[in-house]
């Protein structure tokens, strides 16, 4: 790992993944998270410096589908799952800052 | 101050195809009917399984290649990460480092005398899917935000162009060609006013300082520009203002502190505005998306599309004025027309023989008709061959140019009178569009060709002469309108005198 694992690049990561953590939690996930790692790290031991990167694990190309329609959800199945909506639209707290 | 603008675009085109890039539902434009058009894959639930849209590519492929493009034999898809209420997944399905397509290349300018074509180097051409759209409560109570997910999912290409357009003018030009080239590839509609064709402008300057060295003014992003107009006030503003704010601080590209900054552009306060800039808004952690299979091209294939491709704007607009030896003016109302009105024309230009008159022809009447009748150029009643025809007449000097046009607005007035008849049930074919038989009988009923039988009109010259002795008398006292009465005279007796070899004549009498 060239990039060392601090409670800095936790609260950065959580941060971009619109999470709020409690400054114990950012505790308790560097200490886990650096264990992840460390567990991935093993493959460093690998020298891979001749070897091409993985695009894809699977050996498949050209998965394409015809331009036709399908039948996709109806407005109610659509907005089922979502946490608030208007009958029409999804709802979510105002987003600032564009305006 | 010396200032050399360095402008790059990027530029996103919603494609042409029936159904989203990775699954089946509908790629149309339907505001009004939100979250009508969504699945399991364009909403982002578990389990949905993207599937690659091959005519989203194909298109992808034909436009790369009509931009100069070299097209990547393997190409891959990419997650970017961000969060945001219109992009379900948390991510976008884009291309991050294997684009299919980079180094293109398109000319601009040098159509004018002295004005020296520019090259426009294309950094790249990827394909991605389009967000959803959210809509802000615009009351200012701070109400919740809606989001619509019909355009989740929408094919976008996105085409990069490297920072070589030296002027606001130039960015424009681009623009303008680019959504003709589009069209014309049937690649997208290039509707602005619905999003299908928008734009972001990166813009700096380059300053020559009075000390003998330069200055480069921090990078600009200019957001979400989507009128041509506003395009080129957007990118006029903030190059004037960047050199204002060097003169008050000093501040240069790459000074800690002057990390590239975006700003949003307002059209009706004329200028551009700081936008709260995204926290590490560049960090959007790619990686390879194990859903979706690569993608390989094979050359044969790029063979084929390009053999297929259509002639691009400029170099058509470039032909015309050389081939045809059109005005810069006409090749461009010309080819601003679309591929088919262009072809329209040289088809015109072709049978007549006299691609100036052609030009005339349809620059001004047949495109006064079009815009009248509310048609596009496939739909009008007059074929290429007919009015081409008709025009060969007047080149060959059988009828006049007046005469044409008399004949033209009758063909399209028949053919009017005929579709009207119709429409109140009469049984008329409107299929059968105005032909050569009709030319023929307008001109044989009204007298229209052109007499070239001098003897018939000496005669018909003597009598009117020898009728008018009074206009004769003015003409001679220096009068030059006293011979049009004489003229009308001949006219009258000889249908169809060319009234310029009557006053040929006429004059040489009175001499
Ligand atoms: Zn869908």
């Amino acid at each position: 790992m060239s990039e060392r694992l601090t409670p800095q690049l936790v609260e950065r990561v959580a941060r971009l993944a619109r999470l709020k953590l409690a400054p114990d939690e950012v505790e308790r996930f560097t200490g886990q998270l650096q264990q992840v790692l460390k567990y991935v790290a093993q493959l460093d031991a690998v020298d891979s410096r001749d070897v091409e990167p993985l695009a894809h694990p699977l050996e498949l190309t050209n998965v394409l589908r015809a331009d036709e329609p399908a039948p996709g959800l109806s407005r109610e199945a659509a907005l089922a799952n979502a946490p608030r909506t208007d009958g029409r639209y999804f709802l979510v707290p105002p987003i600032l800052d564009e305006k | 101050m010396n200032a050399t603008p360095i402008i790059g675009l990027e530029v996103h085109v919603q494609l042409l195809t029936r159904t989203k890039i990775f699954c089946g539902c509908p790629n149309r434009f339907n505001p009004d009917q939100p979250n009508t058009q969504t699945c399991p894959v364009c909403l982002g639930l578990p389990g949905a399984l993207p599937v690659l849209n091959e005519e989203a590519f194909r298109l992808s492929l034909r436009t790369a290649l009509a931009l100069g493009c070299r097209i990547a034999p393997f190409t891959k898809w990419d997650r970017k990460q961000y969060y945001y209420p219109d992009l379900p997944k948390g991510y976008q399905i884009s291309q991050y480092d294997l684009p299919f397509s980079h180094d293109g290349v398109v000319e601009i300018g040098g159509e004018t005398e002295g004005d020296v074509p520019r090259r426009l180097r294309i950094r790249r051409a990827h394909l991605e899917e389009d967000a959803g759209k959210n809509l802000h409560d615009e009351s200012g109570r701070g109400g919740d935000s809606r989001v619509d997910l019909n355009r989740a999912g929408t094919p976008l290409l996105e085409i990069v162009t490297e920072p070589d357009l030296g002027s606001a003018a130039d960015a424009r030009a681009f623009l303008e060609d680019l959504r003709l080239l589009l069209t014309d590839l049937e690649v997208s509609d290039c509707n602005m006013q619905e999003g299908s064709l928008r734009c972001d402008a990166n813009v700096n300057v380059r300053l020559a300082l009075d000390d003998g060295g330069t200055a480069t003014t921090p990078i600009v992003e200019i957001k979400n520009l989507n009128t041509f107009s506003g395009v080129e006030a957007a990118i006029e503003h903030e190059l004037a203002r960047q050199i204002a704010e060097f003169q008050r601080t000093g501040r240069r590209f790459g000074d800690p502190g002057a990390e590239k900054e975006t700003r949003g552009w307002s059209a009706e306060r004329n200028e551009t505005f700081a936008q709260r800039g995204k926290e590490e808004a560049s960090d959007y952690r790619y990686f390879p998306d194990p859903d979706l299979a690569p993608v390989t091209v094979a050359a044969e294939e790029v063979a084929r599309i390009q053999e297929r491709l259509c002639e691009p704007p400029g170099a058509r607009r470039r032909r015309f004025a050389g081939e045809h030896q059109l005005s810069e003016y006409d090749a461009r109302v010309i080819v601003s027309q679309g591929r088919q009105f262009a072809d329209y024309f040289e088809a015109v230009a072709r049978a007549c023989g006299d691609a100036k008159q052609a030009a005339n022809f349809v620059t001004q009447d047949v495109l006064r008709e079009l815009n009248a009748r509310g048609l596009g150029i496939r739909e009008f009643p007059l074929t290429s061959d007919v009015l081409g025809g008709l025009l060969a007449r007047v080149a060959q000097g059988g009828i006049t140019v007046k005469s044409a046009r008399e004949i033209f607005g009758e063909l399209l007035a028949a053919w009017s009178a005929r579709a009207e008849a119709a429409e109140d049930g009469a049984d008329v074919d409107v299929g059968e569009l105005p032909g050569e038989a009709a030319i023929e009988r307008i001109i044989a009923e009204r007298g229209l060709a052109i007499v070239n039988d001098e003897g018939a009109l000496e005669a018909a010259l003597a009598a009117a002469i020898a009728d008018s002795p009074r206009a004769v008398e003015d003409f001679r006292a220096g009068k030059q309108q006293a011979a049009g009465a004489i003229i009308g005279k001949v006219m009258k007796q000889v249908k169809g005198a060319d009234p310029k070899r009557v006053r040929e004549l006429l004059l040489k009498k009175l001499a």
